[in-house]
């Protein structure tokens, strides 16, 4: 039972972080493909903004995968406990919360920052700041989750 | 940076303005000195014209492009402009009026193409309308004959001869003169072809129009089987001045280069035209000021002195005047320069903070992206770029330099903490070696000790941060502004540096860590009135610019209240961890996915080539998406909570008067 617990964990990261991104990074390409109709000179640019809200699908993965090799489904089976396995699923929490809302929110300083470049190309430094700004959050719930997984099978219970 | 006034005939001005702009080291600034003597030239209407003429040259170009496209290796965006040599570029611009009577006829060939290309669509649907009269043997005009009436047209609905002719039969009983003939049908109209006596004719055309008929709208005076052969001559004929015109445009590909050339020579002169408005001249002399980097003004009042008598003061800028910025790095940092230039150029009175932020970029950079693998195949990419391609354009050799040492950073990195392309040593040793070898961390893994790798990450942030707060009082020094110095710095490093060293020695720090240094207590003592004298200077002196005490108080307590602001700074660093995790787990990921799908043959040759399959493509992904976090998030650090210790920025760039073209670079011999 412990470990379908886990296993729900797991997929809570991947499925919201990946979700988020995938949300996120579709409303930026949209902005950056309307952008580059007007000018494809300016692809490079809009593509890395683009690419912004894209990471948390990523740290989503990162955790999935934490957990996935923590609970050894990748083989040499662990016992997971029932307790163990609510703890893993509660580690996951943050990443999915947070990467589901902050990629979507993410995205919106994305595309800002791409109409920014249209119309000013040498902005770019100060246009790929902002969405980064909101990354941060990303980040930090990625720390907690990174930081709760890895102490998990110390503790018996 | 020193300012010089020039003064000379203005019989040179034609050299002198050719001159500096070849030289491209004097930034023309706009002295508004207009009165009886000294007016400005207005050159707005030169400007366009030969605005106009470099447009039509690239339009041409490009247009060439289109009908015999340039070939171009994929790493052509590293190749810079070409260089042409100064015997080349005189060439060129004799036979100026050759090449752009070349550009006009390119543009107007790719209008007569589009004119045609237009018609051909045109004359198709005219065909397509005639084409349902196919088998009609007279002219869609045509009346009728002497006692008859025709009536040519379509009627609604797909109707039969026998139907038809029951309709009307129906509505006009009484009359039977006339004749129908169906010519074609289609499920929403039938053309019918009715021949009528002239004196049935009125009667028979209200039934009709009962049953919708209506004239055909295009009514050629030829039958339409005749009248869609000369269509289709006309097709052909514009299809044949299509392929003419486009052979003609080809034929010109000669003289790509000469076109790309010639937009350049008149972007030239059109710089040349809008830095001659910024000079007041009179009738034989004219005045030009500007700003030139200290370095060339010697030589540059020389060579204006001896070459054109002019008269030329080299003098230093006053102190409040909004003069230019230009940076000056060595090769290590210059690498940086261009990520300072994306948030802002120094102020006149800033110190430039490149080379300390170029050396705290790699380290930082290199620990978020952290993989010696990646980090190889930076270097050796960028060192090729870099050996490969000597014309590479300034700014993009800045950047490719940058990441070249960003490579070797993390590559340092990676092997401290034992990450090659992920696990792939161990991944590859097990799955087709069956043996356990790994690549050992030379210093820990971050994986398994996530929480030194925070402690270090912080630790990261604390020099960087305590490092910006140190330029600040620098600054202040440098200016000899000590109180500002004692008050915004050194009592933040007693606050911030004794409440890091007290927590440091808290038992609430060791049981997190699990690190223990051991401190005496007396350290912690000692860390603690640091901070408690750094709290009350900072309390009494934020508000130092206000008379009030009160408000001065206020004042005071906001200022310790930014104390939060560090906690947030420092935390923020803890990417540092995560990014850099994120780079090694993902790339481990992909080792895993390689190795399960060579484990469906054991590990034989099929395995190989899929594990190789999937190795390359995962970790080209990985790489990619990681090295762009690392960049944003490096320069996130660098923007928001190092600059924010201390840098203002809002210089002006020295743009200098040069030589401002796309394709090519004139070679001097000079």
């Amino acid at each position: 039972m412990g470990i379908v617990f886990a296993l729900l964990g797991a997929a809570v990261a991947a499925l919201m972080a990946g979700i988020g991104s995938a949300i996120g990074v579709g409303r930026a390409g949209e902005a950056a493909a309307g952008v580059v109709t007007e000018d494809p000179g300016k692809f490079g640019k809009v593509l890395i903004l683009q690419l912004l809200p894209g990471t948390q699908g990523i740290y989503g993965l990162l955790i999935a995968f934490m957990i996935l090799s923590n609970i050894g489904i990748f083989g040499n089976p662990v016992e997971v406990s029932v307790m163990q396995g609510l703890m893993y699923l509660a580690a996951a929490l943050p990443m999915g919360f947070v990467g589901l809302y902050s990629a979507i929110r993410q995205s919106r300083a994305a595309v800002s920052g791409i109409a920014l470049v249209a119309k000013r190309p040498d902005q770019m430094g100060k246009a790929i700041i902002f969405p980064a700004m909101v990354e941060t959050y990303a980040i930090l719930a990625l720390l907690v989750s990174i930081l709760a997984i890895t102490g998990i099978p110390g503790i018996a219970v | 940076m020193q300012k010089i006034n020039l003064y000379a005939l203005r019989k040179n001005r034609k050299a002198i303005m050719e001159e500096l702009q070849r030289l491209g080291v004097v930034q023309i600034e706009d002295m508004k000195l207009a009165d009886s003597i000294f007016t400005k030239q207005n050159t707005a209407q030169s400007r366009r014209v030969f605005e106009k003429s470099s447009d039509t040259a690239t339009q041409a170009a490009d247009i060439l492009n289109e009908y015999i496209p340039e070939k171009k290796s994929p790493l052509s965006m590293f190749e810079g402009r070409k260089t042409i040599s100064v015997e080349d570029y005189y060439t060129f611009v004799d036979n100026n009026d050759e090449i752009m009577r070349v550009a006009y006829d390119i543009n107007s060939l790719q209008k007569e193409i589009s004119d045609k290309k237009a018609d051909i669509i045109r004359l198709e649907t005219q065909k397509e309308s005639l084409s349902v009269w196919g088998n009609l043997d007279v002219s869609l005009r045509f009346p009728g004959t002497k006692k008859t009436k025709a009536f040519i047209g379509t009627v609604a609905g797909s109707m039969t001869e026998d139907e038809i002719r029951a309709t009307l039969a129906q509505k006009l009983p009484e009359i039977d003169d006339y004749v129908v003939e169906v010519i074609s049908t289609l499920p929403e109209q039938t053309c019918v072809f009715i021949l009528a006596h002239n004196s049935v004719a009125e009667k028979l055309e209200k039934a009709l129009r009962g049953l919708g008929f209506a004239r055909p709208p295009l009514q050629p005076k030829q039958p339409p089987q005749e009248r869609i052969a000369i269509l289709d001559d006309r097709i052909n004929q514009a299809k044949n001045d299509i392929e003419n015109a486009e052979k003609q445009i080809k034929s010109y590909v000669g003289m790509r280069n000469a076109l790309k050339f010639i937009a350049d020579y008149y972007r030239m002169r059109r710089d040349k035209y809008e830095a001659i408005e910024l000079l007041s001249q009179s009738k034989r002399t004219f005045i030009l000021t500007g700003y030139v980097s200290s370095e060339n003004s010697q030589a540059l009042e020389k060579l204006l002195t001896e070459k054109y008598d002019a008269v030329v003061e080299i003098e230093e800028p006053d102190e409040n005047e909004d003069v230019p910025v230009k940076l000056k790095n060595n090769g290590f940092s210059r690498a940086c320069e261009g990520v300072l230039e994306t948030y802002s150029m120094p102020s006149r009175h800033e110190i430039d903070p490149t080379p300390i932020m170029a050396f705290f970029y790699y380290i930082l950079f290199g620990l978020m992206f952290s993989d010696a693998g990646y980090g190889i195949i930076m270097i050796i990419a960028c060192g090729f770029a870099l050996l490969k391609f000597k014309n590479m354009e300034e700014s993009l050799r800045k950047n490719v330099k940058m990441f070249f040492f960003c490579g070797f950073t993390t590559t340092f990195w990676g092997l401290l903490f034992g990450s090659f392309f992920g696990d792939s040593v161990q991944s590859i040793a097990t799955t087709f070696f069956h043996s356990d070898v790994s690549l050992p961390p030379l210093w820990f893994e971050p994986l398994t000790n996530p929480m030194p790798m925070l402690m270090f990450s912080f630790a990261v942030g604390i020099v960087h941060l305590f490092m910006g707060l140190g330029i600040a009082g620098y600054q202040d020094i440098k200016q000899k502004r000590y109180y500002d110095a004692l008050c915004d710095v050194v009592f933040w490093y007693l606050l911030v540096g004794g409440l890091i060293v007290f927590f440091v020695t808290t038992d609430m720090f060791i049981g997190m860590s699990g690190l223990n240094f051991n401190l005496p207590s007396v350290v912690g003592t000692v860390a603690i009135i640091c901070a408690a004298v750094g709290a009350v200077g900072i309390l009494l002196t934020s508000g130092r610019d206000s008379k009030n005490p009160f408000k001065r108080l206020l004042k005071g307590l906001y200022g310790l209240y930014n104390v939060t602001g560090y906690l947030s700074d420092i935390l923020s660093y803890s990417r540092l961890l995560a990014l850099g995790l994120a780079t090694g787990v993902i790339g481990t990921v992909f080792n895993k996915m390689a190795s399960m799908l060579a484990g469906i043959d054991g590990g034989g040759i099929i395995g190989a080539i899929l594990y190789i399959l999937v190795f390359v493509v995962g970790h080209a992904l990985n790489l990619g998406i990681n090295a762009l976090g690392a960049y944003v998030h490096t320069n996130r650090l660098q923007f928001v909570e190092f600059f924010g210790k201390f840098y203002d920025g809002g210089g002006r760039k020295f743009t200098p008067y040069k030589i401002n073209t796309k394709n090519y670079k004139i070679k001097e011999d000079i």
